[in-house]
């Protein structure tokens, strides 16, 4: 065995990595802003809905957790053509991610929201609260402060996830190295980059919530809590 | 002067336990009123009652000119009136102090930031805990949370307060500086209802002591009641506390 490395071969496509690096940002940064917005939506409506719409939730929860995200993203890829929608490959990427990680981020936030204990909200009621201000001051806020942690860990594996988005031919990291290694031969050493690229973007990512927390929780940053 | 709170045979079960069983009295304003009773005497519901925590079964009650019995009662309406205060404190633990305090006056009254500082300073003032503002509710100790608490209620302006064994998770030090908190205000001439083991506090502070026992109020008279039971029942109790 005496494979020669020769990485010498991928240095006029560092700017190619680059895009791909910054598409990779942009597609998981749009689908956690996304993801989250309709997780938190669904675990409210899980805790605290109607009973038909808790049903519509837990159904749409267990089937994304019981399917696997290839199989999720190639249905609302060929699902959107079948429906006669014309959607680019990154926007159908986007709207499956969003689905799927909004399915984990309801049951993330609804572990938050039922730690809340009861008393909190009677003693919101019992200051003249409405529904509306005790869920937004006293149940979610305390409840993703609660969850942060493991919000950051679902939305970092959901940067690697994306990957499995090149699969239809979405613009991202992982569509730019498979096709940075066709044009060089060099696979191996093309991975070997692309994976520590990856490493480079989870570290970024982290710090990114980590900071992002620091400001939007002010009691961590006041008592030195770990985010 | 018509009664602040006023119970009027007012039942009360959870399943197949009857917790009250015609209770009646009445708060007149600026009095203060102890609850005493063995656990299970229905104290704590006759108060959750007062401030529609609970629906009563039947019976009426009236709080401030709230019809609390009454199923279109506007619960946010009597909550403006009224205030309460936990044994568990129930700060909200992710917000400081002061933003505890001004939460419900910006929410419910509209009222402007500095303004609600203003006023969060003032009732912090009045519990002595104007240099704990910043400060969030697990750096503080129990007997301050409890203050706090008070403080939070006091910034809505009610025209009532309920007090749901305030003193029951506190050492005897600091139940101190929470009962004399609640002593200020009952000579600031609030109307004051309050549920409690403190005996001495209630001999003391109260214009009227109250004896639940099995969900219905046994005895009632001045705080020297308590010096000189009438019932068996109360002697037993008081001499159990012993």
């Amino acid at each position: 065995m005496s494979y020669q490395f020769d990485f010498s071969a991928l240095l006029p496509y560092w700017p190619v990595f680059l895009q791909g690096v910054w598409l990779t940002l942009k597609l998981s940064a749009l689908a956690t802003v996304f993801g989250f917005v309709v997780g938190t939506l669904c675990a409210i409506a899980r805790a605290d809905g109607p009973p038909w719409l808790k049903t519509v939730v837990a159904i749409y929860v267990e089937t994304i957790r019981n399917t696997p995200l290839l199989v999720q993203i190639f249905l609302v890829y060929f699902g959107f053509a079948s429906l006669g929608l014309k959607v680019t490959a990154n926007t159908a990427a986007v709207a499956a991610l969003v689905v799927n990680v909004g399915a984990y981020t309801c049951e993330i936030v609804r572990a938050g929201l039922e730690s809340i204990h009861k008393s909190q909200l009677e003693a919101a009621e019992c200051l003249g609260l409405t529904r509306t201000q005790t869920y937004w001051h006293v149940i979610v806020r305390p409840a993703i402060e609660r969850v942060y942690p493991a919000l950051t860990s679902q939305y970092v594996l959901l940067m690697l996830a994306s990957s499995i988005t090149s699969q239809i031919s979405a613009e991202e990291l992982t569509a730019v190295a498979n096709r940075i290694q066709s044009d060089t031969f060099r696979s191996f050493e093309t991975y070997i980059v692309t994976g520590a690229l990856y490493i480079v973007l989870s570290f970024v990512v982290r710090a990114a919530f980590t900071l992002f927390g620091l400001v939007i929780f002010p009691r961590r940053r006041k008592l030195g809590t770990a985010i | 002067m018509s009664a602040v709170v006023s119970l009027s045979n007012v039942h009360k079960s959870f399943g197949a336990v009857q917790v009250l069983r015609g209770v009646s009295f009445e708060v007149g304003p600026g009095e203060v009123v102890a609850v005493i009773g063995a656990s299970g005497s229905g104290k704590s519901t006759a108060l959750r009652c007062i401030n529609a925590l609970e629906t009563v079964d039947s019976g009426e009650i009236t709080v401030c000119g709230h019809k609390v019995h009454d199923p279109a009662l506007d619960r946010r309406a009597l909550r403006r009136d009224v205030g309460i205060v936990f044994q568990s404190y129930n700060l909200f633990p992710h917000l400081t102090v002061a933003q505890n305090i001004m939460l419900a006056p910006t929410c419910v009254k509209d009222m402007g930031k500095a303004e609600a500082r203003k006023l969060a300073e003032s009732v912090l003032a009045r519990v002595g805990l104007s240099e704990k503002a910043d400060n969030y509710p697990e750096q503080l100790s129990g007997g301050q949370q409890q203050r706090v608490a008070i403080a939070r209620s006091l910034a809505m302006q009610p025209k009532l307060m309920l007090f749901d064994e305030v003193t029951s998770a506190l050492d005897p030090q600091l139940t101190g500086e929470v009962l004399r908190v609640m002593e200020d205000l009952a000579r600031g001439g609030m109307s004051m209802i309050l549920v409690t083991h403190e005996m001495a506090f209630a001999r003391k502070v109260a214009s009227k002591v109250i004896f639940m026992h099995q969900g219905k109020v046994w005895e009632t008279g001045p705080g020297a009641m308590l010096d000189d039971p009438q019932t068996q029942e109360l002697r037993e109790f008081l001499h159990n506390g012993l």
